[in-house]
């Protein structure tokens, strides 16, 4: 009798489980399905090459992926030697120091901050105080901010991966701890790194808040001519189509487009670091 | 009379508030092989770290005397680590190769000492291998992946990288602990065969291994430097009571 009621413990743990996952597929799903469906319509060569015209309402959204395109690079190209370098300096300099200790802290924290306070922090600082304007310097910084800490995080999980016999060997030759760093821990933490920053530029290329006060304009005529420039966006792009213009239908269906394009991007960046995660995993400790 | 190659001078050594190691004093003979018995947690690892400051990256470690090698205590805060680092060569309990090819896995050691000029590179690495008994298996695949090599190679590997920096010390930290029998014979053999050009101590947890290897034998017991011998005497007529309980596998 008892077993009986185990097994229909059993029974009843397990379906629960599976039906978290059923739930969690259905609602991938229903996403992917209802953005591809709403959004392939309007997708065509023109679509992606193409200036907006008439208000919005017909043409392409070519400047807002080449400024999504900008304010990512822009971001990478700031967070990520400052990121990998402070994961450096956490995990192979004073891992055991009570000041690093509260810097580790302080970094976990600045990842739970919402991303509008980022935004509202970039239009005082680099908007404002440094003079950079509405531009594509000030969104950049401002998304930089925004993804350090997760690649803070990634590059110093993947350093802590790294087995510490590998120091101790690369020290007992007689290398210093920087040459030891910069020849052996580095090219062995690099896929992990590289995962971090991928999946980060994910991040970036999706964000609304951060780049609404600092970067992005609705519409700008032609392509940004300098990192001074204001810029449009797609994830800001859609956001004006669904609040601002008087078609919204044609508009609707504009920013179905642009979220699918958006979409399409974000995961096969995710896909690439997939690629990447596994690599690791089967290379060198497997 | 062989000659001396180091010499521990009242050597004290803490992890914190801990002791250690309890006032040893010994010499380390040049161009012969000195093993370090003793049961788990008697500090032969600990004590072996100490040649090559490798126990510099644990914090609050800190050792008190002196340990010479060619008239300069090591133990200073002047010393160049780095330095001493390539006089004193050390392989580890598990062999650590890094995750490069074969042929980088000993060019590694020139490289970070500056040495440039690729023709003496490559015959380095060539005759590294061929010391460390390896050149004949590994000879075709130099590019490949050190981590395709069986773990008896990899040790042997480890040795090799360890003697293109031309060291003249080299420590064993229990070198075949995690080895097959048959890769702890070759690795037996090797040692004997390098002792002709290093001094080399070898801390190990097998008897037989440290009878069969070396020519001198310390026996450490929680911090202390019970008996240290010649290793046929140590074995045979051992003059502490406690040496001879270990060696008879009474406790350990």
């Amino acid at each position: 009798m008892k077993i009986k009621k185990a097994d229909l413990y059993e029974k009843i743990g397990f379906t629960i489980l599976f039906l978290s996952i059923l739930t969690t597929l259905i609602f991938l799903v229903t996403i992917l399905y209802f953005i591809t469906v709403r959004g392939i319509k309007i997708i065509s060569w023109e679509f992606l090459t193409q200036q907006p015209r008439s208000g919005m309402t017909e043409g392409g959204i070519a400047p807002a992926i080449v400024g999504t395109l900008y304010l990512t690079l822009g971001a990478i190209l700031f967070a990520v030697p400052i990121g990998v370098g402070c994961a450096i300096y956490i995990n192979e300099y004073y891992p055991k120091n009570i000041i690093v200790n509260l810097l580790r802290i302080s970094i976990n924290n600045l990842a739970g901050v919402p991303s509008i306070v980022f935004g509202l922090f970039g239009l005082a600082v680099f908007v404002k105080f440094f003079k950079f304007g509405v531009s594509i310097l000030s969104g950049s910084l401002t998304l930089g901010i925004l993804i350090l800490p997760s690649i803070i995080s990634a590059s110093q999980e993947a350093l802590m991966a790294i087995p510490f016999s590998l120091r101790e060997a690369s020290l007992a030759l007689g290398a210093t701890r920087w040459q030891t760093i910069r020849k052996i821990i580095l090219p062995a933490g690099l896929p992990g790194i590289l995962t971090g920053v991928i999946l980060s530029i994910g991040r970036a290329a999706g964000e609304t808040a951060p780049i609404l006060f600092t970067a992005a304009a609705f519409y700008v005529k032609g392509y940004p001519k300098s990192i001074f420039s204001e810029v449009m966006a797609l994830p800001y792009h859609i956001y004006g189509l669904m609040t601002e213009g008087v078609y919204p239908e044609k508009q609707t269906q504009i920013a179905y487009g642009c979220a699918l394009i958006l979409m399409f991007l974000v995961l096969t960046i995710s896909a690439i670091a997939i690629y990447f995660r596994q690599k690791q995993r089967r290379g060198y400790y497997g | 009379m062989d000659d001396v190659q180091i010499k521990v001078e009242n050597l004290n050594f803490y992890y914190g508030k801990f002791q250690c190691l309890k006032n040893i004093n010994m010499t380390i003979y040049k161009n012969r092989v000195t093993a370090i018995i003793g049961p788990s947690g008697c500090g032969k690892s600990t004590f072996i770290r100490l040649f090559n400051r490798m126990n510099d990256l644990i914090p609050g470690a800190r050792a008190e005397g002196a340990i010479y090698l060619d008239e300069e205590n090591i133990l200073s805060s002047t010393t160049d680590v780095v330095e001493l680092r390539r006089k004193v060569g050390m392989v580890f309990q598990k062999p650590n190769p890094f995750p490069k090819s074969i042929f980088r896995n000993i060019s590694y050691g020139l490289e970070i000492h500056n040495i440039k000029d690729k023709k003496h590179i490559e015959n380095k690495v060539v005759s590294s291998l061929k010391s460390a008994a390896l050149w004949e298996e590994v000879k075709d695949r130099l590019s490949d992946n050190a981590l395709t090599l069986s773990g008896g190679q990899q040790q042997r590997l480890c040795i090799a990288r360890c003697l293109a920096v031309e060291p003249e010390v080299i420590l064993f930290d229990e070198p075949c602990a995690s080895l097959d029998p048959i890769s702890t014979n070759k690795i037996e053999e090797l040692i004997t065969e390098l002792k002709k050009n290093y001094t080399i101590i070898i801390v190990t947890h097998n008897m037989q291994q440290a009878a069969r290897v070396s020519d001198y034998t310390a026996f450490l017991y929680l911090g202390e430097l019970v008996e240290y011998e010649t290793t046929e005497k140590i074995f045979t007529v051992p003059s502490n009571p406690k040496t001879e309980e270990y060696l008879s596998g009474k406790f350990g």
